[in-house]
């Protein structure tokens, strides 16, 4: 990709495995993608899909018996990817953020608020105490907390899930970091809360160029909010490129079947598209391409392992018999 | 509607106590109720699909219970065939109870983890003598209708994934030879390819069925596809119904239009979110008059003192908002 060399984040051929009694679990593997500064990428997939193993890779966050067996992760020019665990921990949190799906992940339910941004400040930053709360109210006002001075005295318990994710994301602000990583954190939440959240993210990139990598299932979301977006099936990215590109001309049968799954407006009570069959177990993979099994247009070339192909420099699939876009 | 109403709620409420604590109960201090529903009117015509639309906390999963009898309305009637389902007695109150059954969310713990799958859809016919002798024949038959081979009745509801255990949970509902089903947010746990299977499932056995439906959810996209007419839900009230088109096209109430703006689309490309303002209030305390009010932006004086009335703005669509009445 051309924008490789202002990327924030560029990662090559990153491959994650688990290594379970059962056999290897080839959770990521071979995933490549770039993401700019002030940009939005999506990364869909369903249940399974490897997603949130590839987020917890990029933080370094992958706990035995898993392992980044592969794969190089280059962050503002620099290879982190053999960094050491107090290295990774000067990173992790200053420069990289991560925002889980259940905010009460990130928070400590017997601490108040302002302890634990306070310490989140100073793990980072030698600042003093008072300097550091105010840090703190501020990053509160920034993501729309109302009254951040009194909410900065309250426990975890006494915000509403809405709340609570906003905190979490204000944590993840506090040292303006150049990316941030965030795990499907509006799932669980209502959808005026969530259009909130999302205002609230796309206002913040904007402002400060933080990068953003989007985890989610909801295609809809990413429409809204990315300027890129890749798909994940079993492991793999399967197609990639501009949100128009990928979700006005899908190139990927699963892609096209994931759009087809969403109910829509102009499809009203007729039958959805949609994918048969289910999620393959990761466990045993059928060789070459993973979709194959659910897939109309499969035949015996699939059985081979399926290459990037480049549509332009900016769409990018894996499927030997994509499908093309009728010219209008 | 021409047809009689298959179900029809009168001025249905529903209050919960919470539990007063020590402290409470020496003061002898009134215990904090919720009033989960607030005298809602609704009425299901048969063989019609009725979507019931709301953020969480507005009662829709309560109301939902009271339509399937498995909730006595603290206050109201539930007539079902035009009769009030609190005064029938013995085999009639049997049979209507059976005629009506359930869908749950979650397909992991609606469930008995200890029990066969033909024991889980075989149970209750066999019970109410629906079948005689071997229920074997009659379980495949459920099973195929609801997508499972029959092959797999033997094992346990661990070993399937959760779109099966869904039609599982399908299969136990249609085995009774209900005519009735409230799906109480039945896909929103599934990953989207899945989630199209199981609408698609619920579309075909509508037609193949003749069922009428009650469908609850969060999911504005799932509704639309599915429904013939919607209520929205606020806070335990209907603030608006109408067909689906209507809804969705001419929405009347702020609260319907401003949940329909915050909806992600897949076709709504780089948008810029802007969010209702606000919370959804406790229903411990919901504000006094209208309960969208202190997130209006049309709000004046008289809704925050007078509760609006569910009336009619056009045949067959009714909303709950005092702007009607100066614009007339």
């Amino acid at each position: 990709m051309t924008r490789a060399a202002s990327a924030t984040l560029e990662v090559r051929g990153l491959s994650t495995h688990f290594f379970s009694r059962a056999g290897v679990v080839r959770a990521v593997d071979d995933v490549s993608f770039a993401v700019g500064r002030g940009e939005i990428m999506g990364l869909v997939g369903e249940s399974g899909s490897g997603k949130t193993v590839t987020g917890f890779s990029l933080l370094g966050l992958v706990d035995p018996p898993g392992r980044v067996v592969a794969g190089q992760i280059r962050f503002e020019g620099r290879d982190i990817t053999g960094l050491s665990d107090a290295e990774m921990r000067r990173l992790r949190g200053r420069h990289i953020a991560m925002v889980f799906q259940d905010p009460m992940m990130t928070l400590n339910p017997v601490l108040r608020i302002d302890t634990q941004m306070i310490e989140a400040v100073q793990a980072h930053e030698r600042v003093p105490r008072a300097e550091a709360r105010a840090r703190a109210r501020d990053a509160l006002g920034l993501v729309g907390i109302p009254s951040p001075e009194e909410r900065l005295r309250a426990y975890p318990h006494q915000f509403s899930g809405g709340m609570r994710q906003r905190v979490a994301i204000a944590i993840a602000l506090l040292h303006r970091p150049a990316l941030v990583i965030a795990d499907e954190p509006t799932t669980a939440l209502d959808v005026t809360i969530q259009a909130q959240i999302l205002a609230e993210m796309q206002a913040l990139c904007a402002r400060f160029g933080t990068a953003l990598i989007w985890i989610t299932h909801d295609l809809a979301v990413v429409a809204g909010l990315a300027d890129h977006v890749a798909v994940m099936y079993a492991g793999r990215i399967v197609e990639k490129g501009t949100v128009e590109d990928v979700l006005d001309q899908p190139m990927h049968p699963y892609t096209a079947g994931l759009i087809g799954s969403v109910p829509s407006r102009t499809r009203r009570g007729e039958r959805l598209p949609g994918i048969p069959g289910m999620t393959p177990n990761v466990l045993n993979l059928p060789p070459g391409c993973a979709f194959r099994t659910r897939c109309k247009r499969a035949d015996a070339t699939c059985a081979a392992d399926p290459p990037e192909f480049a549509e332009d420099a900016a769409h990018l699939h894996r499927c030997f018999h994509p499908l093309v876009a009728i010219p209008a | 509607m021409s047809a009689a109403p298959i179900m029809e709620l009168r001025g249905v409420s529903k209050r919960f106590e919470t539990k007063r604590d020590l402290a409470a109960r020496l003061r002898r201090a009134r215990a904090p109720t919720v009033q989960a529903v607030d005298r809602v009117d609704l009425s299901v015509a048969k063989g019609e699909v009725l979507g019931l639309v709301g953020e969480s906390g507005c009662g829709k999963s309560t109301l939902g219970r009271m339509v399937a009898g498995i909730l006595a309305p603290t206050e109201g009637q539930v007539l079902y065939r035009g009769r009030d389902r609190a005064a029938l007695g013995g085999a009639e109150a049997r049979d209507a109870r059976l005629r009506v059954q359930m869908i749950f969310q979650d397909p992991y713990a609606s469930l008995n983890p200890r029990l066969r799958v033909s024991e889980i859809v075989g149970e209750a016919p066999v019970v109410h003598r629906l079948v005689r002798g071997r229920a074997d024949e009659y379980v495949d038959a459920q099973l195929r209708r609801a997508g499972l081979d029959p092959a797999y009745k033997r094992r346990y509801p661990h070993q399937f994934s959760g779109g099966q255990r869904q039609r599982i949970g399908i299969a136990r509902a249609l085995a009774v030879q209900p005519e009735f089903l409230v799906c109480d947010e039945a896909v929103a746990a599934l990953d989207v390819s899945i989630q199209a299977q199981i609408l698609n499932l619920f579309m075909d056995l509508r037609r193949e069925l003749n069922l009428t439906y009650l469908f609850i959810s969060h999911d504005l996209g799932v509704v639309e596809h599915l429904s013939d007419r919607v209520a929205i839900m606020y806070l335990g009230r209907v603030v608006e119904q109408a067909d689906t088109p209507t809804v969705f096209g001419r929405p009347n109430h702020p609260y319907t239009q401003a949940l329909l703006a915050e909806v992600p689309r897949l076709d709504a490309r780089k948008r810029r979110f802007t969010a209702i303002r606000g919370e959804i209030p406790s229903p411990l305390s919901p504000p006094p008059g209208c309960h969208f009010h202190p997130r209006c932006p049309h709000a004046f004086a008289r809704c925050s003192a007078e509760t609006p009335a569910l009336k009619e703005v056009a045949p067959g669509h009714r909303s709950a908002c005092h702007l009607n009445d100066i614009r007339h």
